[in-house]
């Protein structure tokens, strides 16, 4: 394919429901009222009720055709391949659906009795339970609506002992520069002030740097947050001496649990020393995630910081019947609704269960071995930014291409033409022209030889014609966005009060 | 390759400063804004501030990355360049000139001899 064979910019798409809205359209026919009618101002006396609502108005087939269009412009799991790095796209079993949409789990009330919700407060129990074996750790909250969610709990939870233990001077918390960025954000919005320790040559946390900074902090030192395996894909070997040294220094462990894909089943965090950590049940546990929610970022504990855990918690009372434990008198509080997204907590129940205690294992080595064998195939063409055996996930560095004058962000782009999801891109930071490729589990070869060849017929583009990747993509329903006016601009907004006119002109 | 006026200081993290007798003219190099790319987002101090070296001044957003901008000689704030308010491409059109960013009354002209020459910024990006 030609530059000059490609369509046109960026053009409307779809219109939205108010732009195919015509007044007194229907989509039900209500039957009539068996009981007379009251106007709403007699109902709700001296409330203020607006006199106007401009909902759509449209047929029933009309707003099908527009969600099911919508959602053919959508990528997801369930069209293609999506190795987005960092992020676990692995496939999510339908079978976690069915779960959900029993009667006892999706047509129950929060405010209910519990002698009427048993099971589902069962499941919450045996969900605490089952996560605590995985993790190693000694207690589970459910709460976290996200990994980020439980990365702040979790920075609670270890302020919380600090204080307990008259040590709130403890005020330094070291994040390598290599972290999510959600890291010293979680920590910063606990009060906490950020010590950054740096990457070493094999890519792993640099020991006499991270020895340097705990020294210069030892007395007021809060805790270490570390990803493992990392953000660039690598186990963190010197784990136990690192726990070692933080504990020595009178610190606490948060695990950050976003890559526990490459170690459920295999390997216990609570084993390496991490005294706090979340798992995110919409990545490693097959919830559904990248369009809005509801995630769940469960946090689990070690003993010493039980007391502290969020209420309520869900308990087996003596009776054998189960309930919600609020009283917890060194709890921080409530940090969601209710018990967390329940839903969510469901259907990764669902998932575990179906792998059971004997075969969990096989999720991360089969996530590793994916993992591994695209590095090994794209090796050749497109340079690992740290050669060597990886976990769930591989990053590469692109920086050796600005010659062809060719980045990261053009060969995420062009990938979108051979029909993939771009990996993660310029994460980690420490990686210059940086891109991540995590495959997950649940992709067979067939798929992974598909996406290698297409990786290298982009690597041939970059000799051939870097226009068609700097242009890139051509056939995907828009084209490339214009990021900056978007970021500076933010406007994601539309008001039925706006000229469609306006927006459909090309 | 990028732009590295041989008049300039430049520290490793990024930032190049220009002295006029005891005031320091301080933004970020062609190489960073490049690596950036497009900048969408600038927070800066407000004058008077005190500065010490290495701390940081303000932080710069593009469409990858936010980053952190580095002190790189101690001083009290004395301008800022409001007019990237707004206006944020300035930075990666012309970051030696109009996309500077504050201008600072040197505290201690010694640190000065820190900072590296052209020539060794140019070594230690690898151009």
């Amino acid at each position: 394919m030609l530059v000059t064979d490609l369509p046109p910019t960026n053009k409307v798409l779809l219109p939205t429901v108010f732009e195919i809205s015509r007044p007194g359209r229907v989509g039900v026919a209500m039957p009539a009222s068996d009981v007379g009618e009251t106007p709403i101002s007699e109902l709700l006396p001296g409330v203020p009720l607006r006199a106007d609502l401009p909902l759509p108005e449209v047929t029933e087939g009309e707003l099908v055709r527009h969600f099911i269009k919508m959602s053919s412009l959508n990528y997801c799991v369930d069209k293609g391949f999506y190795p987005l790095g960092s992020c676990t796209m692995k496939y999510n079993p339908k079978v976690n659906d069915m779960a959900v949409n029993l009667g006892g789990f999706a047509r129950i009330h929060p405010y209910q009795p519990e002698s009427t919700v048993q099971g589902a407060l069962e499941v919450l129990h045996s969900m605490q339970e089952n996560l605590s074996a995985i993790l190693g750790m000694d207690a589970v909250s459910l709460h976290p609506a996200a990994g980020a969610h439980g990365e702040l709990l979790g920075m609670m939870l270890i302020r919380a002992y600090h204080a307990h233990r008259g040590e709130s001077h403890r005020k330094f918390v070291i994040v390598p520069t290599a972290a999510h960025g959600t890291n010293p954000a979680s920590a910063a919005r606990c009060g906490y002030k950020i010590v950054p320790v740096n990457t070493d040559e094999r890519g792993l946390v640099d020991m006499a740097h991270l020895e340097a900074q705990i020294e210069k902090h030892r007395s007021e030192l809060a805790g270490f947050m570390l990803t493992n395996p990392n953000t660039v894909g690598l186990f963190e070997s010197d784990i136990l001496q690192i726990s070692q040294m933080i504990h020595d220094a009178g610190g606490l462990m948060y695990g950050d649990g976003a890559n526990m894909n490459a170690l459920v089943g295999t390997a216990r965090p609570g084993d390496m020393g991490f005294d706090v950590m979340h798992v995110n049940l919409h990545k490693t546990f097959s919830v559904p995630h990248g369009g809005g929610g509801p995630g769940s970022g469960p946090v689990g504990v070690k003993a010493i910081l039980e007391p502290f855990l969020p209420v309520p918690q869900a308990v087996k009372k003596a009776d054998g019947t189960f309930g919600l434990d609020y009283e917890r008198p060194l709890s921080i509080g409530k940090v969601a609704p209710f018990a967390g997204a329940f839903l969510a907590v469901v259907r990764a129940y669902a998932y575990i269960r179906h792998y059971g205690r004997e075969n969990l294992h096989r999720i991360s080595e089969d996530a590793v071995l994916n993992a591994n064998y695209l590095r090994v195939e794209l090796a050749d063409t497109f340079p690992v930014a740290y050669d060597r055996v990886c976990m769930h996930e591989c990053v590469f560095t692109l920086k050796e291409w600005k010659k062809f004058g060719v980045k990261a962000l053009d060969v995420a782009k062009r990938i979108i033409d051979y029909g993939y999801h771009p990996p993660t891109m310029y994460f980690p930071l420490i990686v210059p022209e940086c891109l991540m490729i995590e495959p997950t589990e649940t992709e067979s070869i067939e798929t992974l030889d598909a996406f290698v060849v297409a990786m290298k017929q982009i690597a041939a583009e970059v000799q051939t014609d870097p226009e068609l990747l700097r242009s890139a993509p051509h056939i995907a329903p828009v084209r490339r966005l214009d990021e900056a006016f978007a970021a500076r601009r933010l406007d994601l907004a539309w008001s039925p009060q706006e000229k469609f006119a306006a927006t459909m002109e090309d | 390759m990028s732009t590295i006026p041989a008049e300039l200081k430049y520290s490793k993290s990024h930032e190049w400063v220009r002295f006029d007798g005891e005031i320091a003219t301080i933004g970020i190099t062609d190489h960073a804004q490049e690596e950036l790319g497009d900048v969408v987002y600038i927070e800066l101090p407000e004058a008077g501030r005190m500065l010490s070296h290495d701390d940081i001044y303000g932080t710069v957003e593009s469409v990858k990355a936010v980053s952190e901008l580095y002190t790189p000689v101690s001083g009290e704030v004395i301008e800022v360049n409001d007019a990237l308010s707004g206006a944020e491409s300035v930075v990666n059109e012309s970051p030696y000139e109009s996309g500077w960013m504050i201008r600072v009354r040197v505290k201690d002209a010694a640190e000065m001899d820190d900072l590296l020459s052209a020539d060794g910024y140019k070594s230690e990006i690898g151009e």
